[in-house]
C-alpha cells in the first residue's frame, strides 16, 4: 500500500494559488520523493520538506513511503515507467545496482564539487563516488561504539569502560557470571556473528591486528592472512579460551543486553532508540576498543539520497535544490534530533556539543576513523562470516581451516558479481 | 441480442455455464499460470529486480547442479517429508483411533487437539524457539539444569535443529489430520465390526484387517496432503531461525527458504527461478503419484 502524504491538501491548494497569482503561470513545479518506511525518518522528512518549500515557494515536494521489504521492487517497475521519484532514498550497497541500471544519475558537479564533498564529509561517505561523480550522498551515517550496563559495571566495581581489547577481555570476565553447573547466566559482553559482530570483525579487528581486509575497492578479499586469522582467533577466543561469552545467549545479543544479561554489548546506534524505551536498564556508551597496537576503528552503514532518471528539466533543477537541501547542516543536525542518526558533515558532527554527547558522542567520534564495506550481497558476504565462525563452533574445524574456506566463498561471491 | 435469443435453451444454458466459468478461469490463467510461465521464462535470464533481462540459456540450471549448498537443502527438504509424514501420520492416527473410542469430553479433547491446528505459524515459531534456548530462558534447558543433566542444543547443532524445528510443524498439523482420520473411522460400517466381534477376533486382527484397508483413502489424501506441507515447509524454519536462517551451516534450510533468500535477499531472480522449478518439479511427481495411488484403489 501506498501512502502518500502531503501537507493537507487545502493549504497546498491556498499556496498554490496565491503562488500562480504572484508568479507568471507553470512556474509551480512538484517533485516526487520516496522513502522506506519508519516513523522516525518520515516525521523527520516532513520537517525538512516544510522547511525546504517555505525557503523554495515554488516547489513541492510530495513524499511517498512503504515497507522495507517492497522497497526495491517498487523502484525498480517505477522510475523506467516514468511513475516514480525524482529524489529517491537507496541503501549505499545498491548504489552499483542502481547506477547499472541506470535509475540514478550523477550528481551536478557545480552544485556538488568533488573536491568539496571529500572535505566536508565523514571520509567514509566516499564510496558513493563512482568514476569521478558522486551520485549519491547521505543526509545521516550510521556507527558501531560499546554499550555497557552501568549497574552490572557498578555491581563488579569496574569504573570506566574498557579502552582496548586487552581490557575488554578483563572487563568481561568480571561482568560474566554462571550458575552451579557451570552454565553462563550472565554473558561479559555478548557475541554472535548475526547482529553487528560480522562488521566488528571485518572493518574492525582485522585491521586492529594489522591486517586489511579486502582490497581493489573491496573486490579481492584479504583476509585469509595473519591478521584476519589473529582476528578470528581474538573473536572466538573470547568464549572458547575466555569462557566471557555465549554466542547466541538468550537468543539475541540485543536481547540480552536490554535484559540486563549482558554487561557489554556491540551494536550500531540505530539502538539507542530501543534502549531509551528500556525500563530499568542504565546503560552508557564508549567507543570501541582500540587494538593491540593503538589502531581504532569502525564500521559505517548509511542510506542515500540520489537524483532518479526520471528528474528531467524543472524537476531536475528543483531536485537538485532538494538534494542540496537534504545535505545540508541543518538539516543534518534535524536528522540527528528527530531520528537520531548522525550527521554525515564533519562539521556538523565535530561540534564540541555532538562530539562530546554522552551517547551520541562515541559514534561520532568513531565516524572520524570508519570505513564502510562495500558489499556485492550483505547478506550473503553475512551468511559466509557466520557460517565460518558456525563451522569451528559446531563442528570443530581450525580456525586456519576455517577462514580459509570462507576467504574462498567470499571471493568467489565476488568475483561473479563484479564480473558479469 | 438477437443471435442470443436465437439459441436453443441447451445453447443457453452452455453460454451461461461457461459465462461463470469464465471467472475463475480467468482469475486463474492471471493470477496463477502467467506467473508460472513467467517464472519459468526468468529460470532461464538473469536478473535482479532492477535492470533489464539478459538471456542466459541453461546458466542457472548449470549454477543449481554444481552448488553443494542447493543438494544440501534439496537433502534437507526431503528429511522433512520422509521424518514429518510418516510420524506425524502414525500419531494423529494413534490419538484418533483412541480418542474415537472416548466418551468423556469427547469435544472438550478433540478442541485441544484442533487448537495448534489454528494457531498462526509465526508465533509458534517463536514460543518453540525459545523453549529450545539455552539457560536461563529456555524451557527445556531450564527443567534439564534443574535435574542436573547437562545442556542439549537443540537450534544451535547441524544435528538436532532439523528435527528440532520439525517437532512444532508436526504437532501444528497433527489437529488436521485427526479430524479427518476421525471423519475416516467413522465412516466404517459398524456391521463390520459387528461380524468381527460375532466371530471373536482379536482387536488388534480387527485393526488390521478392517480399520486400516477400510481407511485406505484417507490415508492417501493425509499422506499426500502432508506431504506437499513438509515439501513447502518455510514459516516455521525462517521464523525460528531468522538470524540465521536455515542455519546453522544450511542444516535447516528447506527449498522454499532458499528461493526466498536468493529472491529478495541476493535479488538473482533468475537462480531463484530455476530452484521454483525444481521445486514445481518436484511438487508435480508427488502430485502424480497421488493420483497413481488413488487410481490402484
Amino acid at each position: 500500500m501506498i501512502w502518500t502524504i502531503r501537507k493537507s491538501a487545502l493549504s497546498a491548494a491556498v499556496s498554490g494559488a496565491a503562488f500562480f497569482a504572484a508568479m507568471p503561470a507553470s512556474a509551480q513545479v512538484e517533485i516526487e520523493y520516496w522513502q522506506y518506511f519508519f516513523e522516525a525518518r518520515v516525521t523527520a522528512m516532513d520537517q525538512l520538506i516544510e522547511n525546504f518549500e517555505a525557503a523554495n515557494p515554488g516547489i513541492t515536494v510530495n513524499m511517498t513511503h512503504f515497507p522495507y521489504a517492497d522497497y526495491r521492487t517498487r523502484t525498480a517497475v517505477a522510475i523506467p515507467a516514468g511513475e516514480g521519484p525524482d529524489v529517491v532514498q537507496l541503501f549505499y550497497g545498491w548504489l552499483n545496482d542502481y547506477i547499472e541500471a541506470e535509475l540514478i544519475q550523477p550528481l551536478p558537479a557545480d552544485v556538488f564539487p568533488v573536491e568539496e564533498i571529500n572535505a566536508d564529509f565523514f571520509p567514509m561517505v566516499q564510496a558513493m563516488e563512482v568514476g569521478g561523480q558522486y551520485y549519491a550522498l547521505p543526509t545521516a551515517v550510521r556507527s558501531l561504539a560499546l554499550f555497557y550496563n552501568r549497574r552490572l559495571f557498578e555491581a563488579a566495581g569496574i569504573e570506566n569502560p574498557p579502552a582496548t581489547l586487552e581490557e575488554l577481555v578483563e572487563t568481561a570476565a568480571a561482568l560474566t557470571e554462571r550458575d552451579g553447573a557451570g552454565n553462563i547466566t550472565q554473558v561479559g559482553i555478548t557475541t554472535g556473528m548475526t547482529a553487528q559482530d560480522h562488521h566488528w570483525w571485518r572493518e574492525v579487528l582485522i585491521r586492529q591486528f594489522g591486517g586489511e581486509p579486502y582490497l581493489d575497492d573491496y573486490q579481492t578479499v584479504n583476509y585469509n592472512t595473519e591478521a584476519g586469522l589473529a582476528a578470528l582467533d581474538f573473536y572466538t577466543s573470547l568464549e572458547d579460551e575466555h569462557g566471557v561469552t555465549a554466542s547466541g545467549f538468550m537468543d539475541e545479543p540485543q536481547a540480552a543486553f536490554r535484559a540486563g544479561r549482558a554487561g557489554m554489548h556491540i551494536d550500531g546506534s540505530f539502538r539507542i532508540g530501543a534502549l531509551n524505551d528500556t525500563r530499568g536498564l542504565d546503560w552508557g556508551v564508549a567507543e570501541l576498543p582500540a587494538g593491540p597496537d593503538g589502531t581504532q576503528s569502525n564500521y559505517s552503514s548509511y542510506w542515500v539520497n540520489a537524483i532518479t532518471t526520471k528528474a528531467e528539466g524543472e524537476r531536475y533543477d528543483a531536485s537538485v535544490l532538494f538534494m542540496d537541501y537534504i545535505t545540508s547542516p541543518e538539516a543534518m543536525q534535524i536528522w540527528l534530533e528527530v531520528v537520531g542518526e548522525l550527521p554525515a558533515r564533519v562539521d556538523v558532527g565535530m561540534t564540541e556539543e555532538n562530539a562530546n554527547d554522552p551517547v551520541y558522542g562515541p559514534f561520532i567520534r568513531g565516524l572520524e576513523y570508519a570505513h564502510t564495506t562495500i558489499f556485492a550481497d550483505e547478506s550473503a558476504q553475512r551468511q559466509i562470516v557466520m557460517d565460518m565462525v558456525a563451522r569451528t563452533d559446531i563442528e570443530d574445524q581450525p580456525l586456519a581451516d576455517s577462514l580459509a574456506v570462507a576467504a574462498e566463498a567470499e571471493q568467489e561471491l565476488l568475483s561473479e558479481y563484479y564480473n558479469r | 441480442m438477437q443471435f442470443y435469443r436465437n439459441l436453443t435453451i441447451t445453447q443457453k444454458r452452455t453460454v451461461w455455464a461457461w459465462g461463470f466459468l469464465a471467472v475463475p478461469i480467468l482469475f486463474y490463467v492471471i493470477i496463477r499460470f502467467y506467473p508460472t510461465g513467467n517464472a519459468m521464462i526468468i529460470s532461464f535470464q538473469e536478473w535482479n529486480l532492477l535492470g533489464d533481462r539478459t538471456w542466459t540459456g541453461f546458466d542457472n540450471y548449470v549454477t543449481l547442479v554444481r552448488d553443494p549448498v542447493f543438494w544440501q537443502v534439496f537433502g534437507n527438504t526431503f528429511m522433512y517429508l520422509l521424518l514429518g509424514t510418516p510420524i506425524s501420520l502414525v500419531v494423529s492416527f494413534v490419538i484418533a483411533y483412541h480418542l474415537d473410542k472416548v466418551r468423556f469430553a469427547h469435544g472438550f479433547l478433540r478442541a485441544l487437539y484442533f487448537l495448534p491446528f489454528m494457531t498462526s505459524a509465526v508465533a509458534m515459531a517463536w514460543v518453540w524457539r525459545w523453549f529450545y534456548q539455552g539457560v536461563p530462558i529456555g524451557l527445556f534447558n531450564n527443567a534439564l539444569a534443574s535435574v542436573g543433566i547437562a545442556q542439549i542444543e537443540f537450534l544451535n547443532s547441524t544435528t538436532n535443529a532439523l528435527p528440532a524445528i520439525l517437532a512444532p510443524a508436526v504437532w501444528a498439523g497433527l489437529g488436521f489430520q485427526i479430524i479427518i482420520f476421525m471423519a475416516g473411522l467413522r465412516a466404517i460400517p459398524r456391521s463390520y465390526y459387528e461380524a468381527a466381534q460375532i466371530d471373536g477376533v482379536s482387536s488388534w486382527t480387527v485393526l488390521w484387517e478392517i480399520t486400516l484397508p477400510l481407511l485406505r483413502p484417507t490415508i492417501v489424501f493425509i499422506v499426500v496432503f502432508s506431504s506437499i506441507g513438509f515439501l513447502r515447509i518455510f514459516d516455521h524454519v525462517f521464523n525460528m531461525t531468522t538470524n540465521n536462517p536455515g542455519g546453522p551451516l544450511n542444516s535447516t534450510k528447506p527449498l522454499v527458504l532458499m528461493i526466498y533468500e536468493t529472491a529478495f535477499a541476493s535479488f538473482d531472480m533468475g537462480y531463484a527461478a530455476a530452484q521454483t522449478v525444481v521445486l514445481f518439479l518436484v511438487l508435480l511427481v508427488v502430485s502424480l503419484l497421488q493420483l497413481r495411488l488413488l487410481r490402484d484403489r
